[in-house]
């Protein structure tokens, strides 16, 4: 039996490793706040987003290599490169976490719905300090701009969507590589084609976590329709029962069932997609124009077998659809380290757009760690400085432009359309499950499914 | 040590319990500080949670700018979203599937395997190996032998018997039943072991009675090893129960709850309310559906266990 006075010991460690417990949990919480910015001392820590996990070593060169040139200039600011990705689900935790970058980059998408939940930093008078509110693309700042009137990001990126094609399965299926389909038959033929001269997909699309109901959207715009309408008065209606939307379900069912060239992953997403199109197994799909960085750097594409077009343009009103991201600050960092996250925005992010001198440095950077320079984009800024950025760059440009031409030669002739804007991202989720319907069931009613969705839509435009 | 007479101890027990210097002088505090880095833990970790997710769930927040009470808005939201039918429908057909192939397989390999003489161990070791497979690197393998190309693992294997390549995971009617075999695969293992203990304590003289009386292995199976094994079965089962109702891993990694939501569980949904679409998260639904999953368990349970409290101890 355990003496008293020994009883009493063991007591008292384990009131001590208790309290050692509560002191870790507490530690932890103010380690967090430290290492995110230290406004009384010297130095300021910034943390920044760098790359989504599974970026190769050499992006982290230059990232490092960037990270010294901006601190040379800036002493006072230490830069910490953290990697980041932008998922929704993760998010909101991570920010009343704490574990957010104090600099990071959304998707025009969501930034209305960020800004609205007051997840954004009020960066108005910081980026008319810098000078050059007025040089943005107004069509672009206004999806940054709140109700309110102020600024909450800066738009530092756009794609259009596009038509992405592997040469080497076009030559394998006959197909010419310099001249893709201009027309959704066209498609449809050359799908079929690839398919029976390799068994490879020949046309995949991506279809789960909201994935699905972004590139229904995109090919909706492509074909002249339009899932929702801004009622002006901070109102929507869904407009999902139309024409462009019912001919895109029926060529994704007669491509799957008709023409037996969809292959067999029906569950892809935009990493997924991108890995099967890497690695030769999907002959043509639709995604943003820039996603050639992310094939080559993140899914090892050869870049001799990559191909892009402009989206087939179809029926009354067609556009094709953008989308990009904005470098944003956290809501929770304190006025110090907003002003550095600030500089560092414009530094890293913005100069290169309209400055020669870092237009030049970050190509070189990227170039020299053998990373994508000249992936086709759309402008944040005027057509002009774009245009004029791209010949400062010239020298440096590393990736297959002339397989990119397709695309770079006409996209100027497309009208650009934004992104619904009422609940997003909840509608492309609803329509997900209309996109897989349609690609796992031969007998789906198009018409009920569009119908039902409409209804849904609605229902959550209208809480 | 002796025993205090009864007249002795009655009138002392009701003032040792009530005052707290007598509680302190038996050593109270030193029993008080041995339960507390545990209690901490408990209530930093498990009871904290558990309290702030039934206040969340009535509530609407997105965790950054102060909370907003709406009563029961959120449990009028999820009972009026159609997919919470779908998603109830859908768990309860994989609870059933898993009881069908899951519930059985077990028991059986169990009892041959005990009346394997040599080579016990590596059985059990083999048996046991899909468990030490960590849960996430099994899903995502088999996501490889579920390709539902021709050159798929499985639809390979298929093709030497003559059998065409199945859709799998591609398919709203395959997808679920798909979901399970590797559930059933990965869970199977410790169950296994279970049983096989509890095997162990069945008296062999019974055994030794029935082949007297000339059972055959399935006789004895029948009217000895079930019988016998009656109670860890019931806990078990409850166990299965509460694990498929609660299922989210494989319908998240395999499929994410498609394809056409033939696969979307209950806990995917909870998933979902919060984080999908999140940018704020709808964690209102999220902790409602939570607390009407886990109060539904809790009746559950309590019904099972009243049920078949008397079987087993019959």
């Amino acid at each position: 039996m355990m003496s008293i006075g020994r009883r009493t010991t063991v007591a008292g460690v384990s009131l001590a490793a208790g309290a050692m417990l509560l002191t870790a949990c507490s530690s932890g919480e103010g380690g967090e706040t430290a290492s995110s910015s230290d406004a009384g001392g010297s130095t300021i820590e910034l943390r920044v987003a760098t790359f989504p996990p599974g970026a190769d070593a050499a992006a982290y060169e230059a990232f490092a290599t960037q990270e010294a040139q901006f601190e040379e200039a800036n002493p006072d600011i230490d830069v910490i490169g953290v990697e980041y990705e932008w998922t929704g689900p993760t998010f909101a935790v991570q920010l009343a976490g704490g574990s957010l970058p104090d600099v990071f980059t959304v998707p025009f998408t969501d930034s209305k719905t960020l800004l609205e939940n007051g997840q954004l930093m009020d960066v108005t008078d910081e980026i008319e300090a810098l000078g050059y509110t007025d040089s943005f693309n107004p069509v672009i700042l206004d999806g940054v701009t709140g109700a309110d009137g102020h600024v909450y990001g800066f738009p530092r990126q756009a794609y259009a969507m596009g038509l992405h094609y592997n040469r080497a399965l076009f030559e394998d299926a006959g197909l010419d590589p310099d001249d893709p389909p201009a027309t959704w038959d066209e498609v449809r033929e050359a799908a079929k084609a690839i398919t029976e001269a390799t068994g490879k997909a020949g046309y995949a699309q991506m279809a789960i976590n909201n994935t699905g109901g972004w590139q229904l959207t995109a090919q909706t715009v492509a074909r002249g329709g339009r899932t929702q309408v801004d009622d002006g008065d901070g109102t929507y209606t869904s407009t999902i029962n139309n024409a462009g939307t019912k001919a895109t379900l029926q060529f994704l069912h007669d491509v799957t069932w008709v023409d037996d060239a969809f292959g067999y992953k029906v569950d892809l997403d935009w990493g997924t997609i991108n890995q099967e199109f890497a690695a030769g197994n999907i002959g043509m799909y639709t995604s943003g124009s820039d996603v050639y960085t992310a094939l080559v750097r993140d899914f090892g594409m050869d870049p001799d077998q990559y191909g892009l077009t402009v989206m087939p343009l179809e029926g009354e009103e067609p556009g094709t659809l953008g989308g990009g991201d904005i470098a944003v600050v956290s809501p929770t960092v304190d006025d110090a380290t907003k002003a550095a996250a600030v500089k560092w925005i414009d530094w890293y992010y913005m100069q290169k757009l309209m400055n020669e001198d870092a237009a030049v440095a970050d190509a070189q950077a990227l170039a020299a760690a053998d990373q994508a320079v000249g992936t086709p984009v759309l402008p944040v800024l005027s057509r002009e400085l774009y245009e004029q950025s791209q010949e400062w760059i010239a020298d440096y440009v590393n990736v297959p432009v002339d397989q990119m031409a397709p695309f770079t030669d006409r996209i100027w002739d497309q009208t650009p359309v934004g992104e619904p804007k009422g609940k997003t991202q909840e509608i492309y989720a609803l329509l997900d499950p209309v996109v897989q319907a349609v690609l796992t069931d031969e007998d789906a009613d198009i018409d009920a499914l569009l119908t039902q969705a409409d209804v849904d839509a609605q229902a959550l435009l209208d809480q | 040590m002796t025993l205090a007479s009864p007249d002795r101890r009655r009138p002392d027990a009701p003032s040792r319990r009530g005052t707290p210097l007598t509680w302190l002088r038996s050593g109270g505090l030193t029993r008080l500080a041995f339960a507390l880095p545990m209690i901490l833990v408990f209530a930093i970790f498990s009871w904290t949670p558990i309290v702030r997710s039934v206040v969340m769930s009535f509530q609407r927040t997105n965790l950054l700018t102060p909370a907003e009470w709406v009563g029961l808005d959120n449990f009028e939201a999820v009972l009026n979203d159609p997919l919470l039918g779908t998603a109830v429908v859908n768990t309860l057909y994989f609870a059933a599937l898993a009881l069908v192939m899951g519930f059985p397989i077990p028991i059986l390999m169990a009892v041959l395997m005990s009346e394997v003489k040599r080579g016990k161990g590596i059985y059990s070791a083999l048996a046991y190996l899909p468990v030490v497979v960590p849960p996430v690197v099994a899903v995502l393998l088999w996501k490889v032998f579920y390709d539902a190309s021709p050159d798929g693992v499985f639809n390979t294997m298929l093709g030497w018997f003559g059998i065409g390549p199945q859709p799998w995971l591609q398919s709203p009617d395959m997808a679920m039943p798909s979901l399970v075999i590797e559930a059933t695969w990965a869970a199977a293992g410790g169950s296994i072991i279970i049983y096989l203990a509890a095997l162990l304590s069945v008296p062999p003289e019974l055994y030794d009675a029935a082949e007297v009386d000339g059972a055959s292995i399935w006789r004895k199976a029948w009217h000895v090893t079930l019988p016998q094994l009656r109670g860890v079965i019931f806990v078990m089962l409850i166990l299965q129960i509460l694990a498929t109702a609660q299922i989210f891993l494989e319908p998240f990694l395999f499929t994410g709850g498609g394809p056409n939501n033939s696969t979307v569980t209950v806990l995917l949904l909870i998933y979902r309310y919060a984080f999908q679409n999140s940018l704020g998260g709808n964690y209102g639904m999220a902790t409602a559906l939570s607390v009407m999953l886990a109060l539904f368990l809790a009746v559950l349970s309590f019904v099972y266990f009243r049920l078949t409290n008397r079987w087993s101890q019959s």
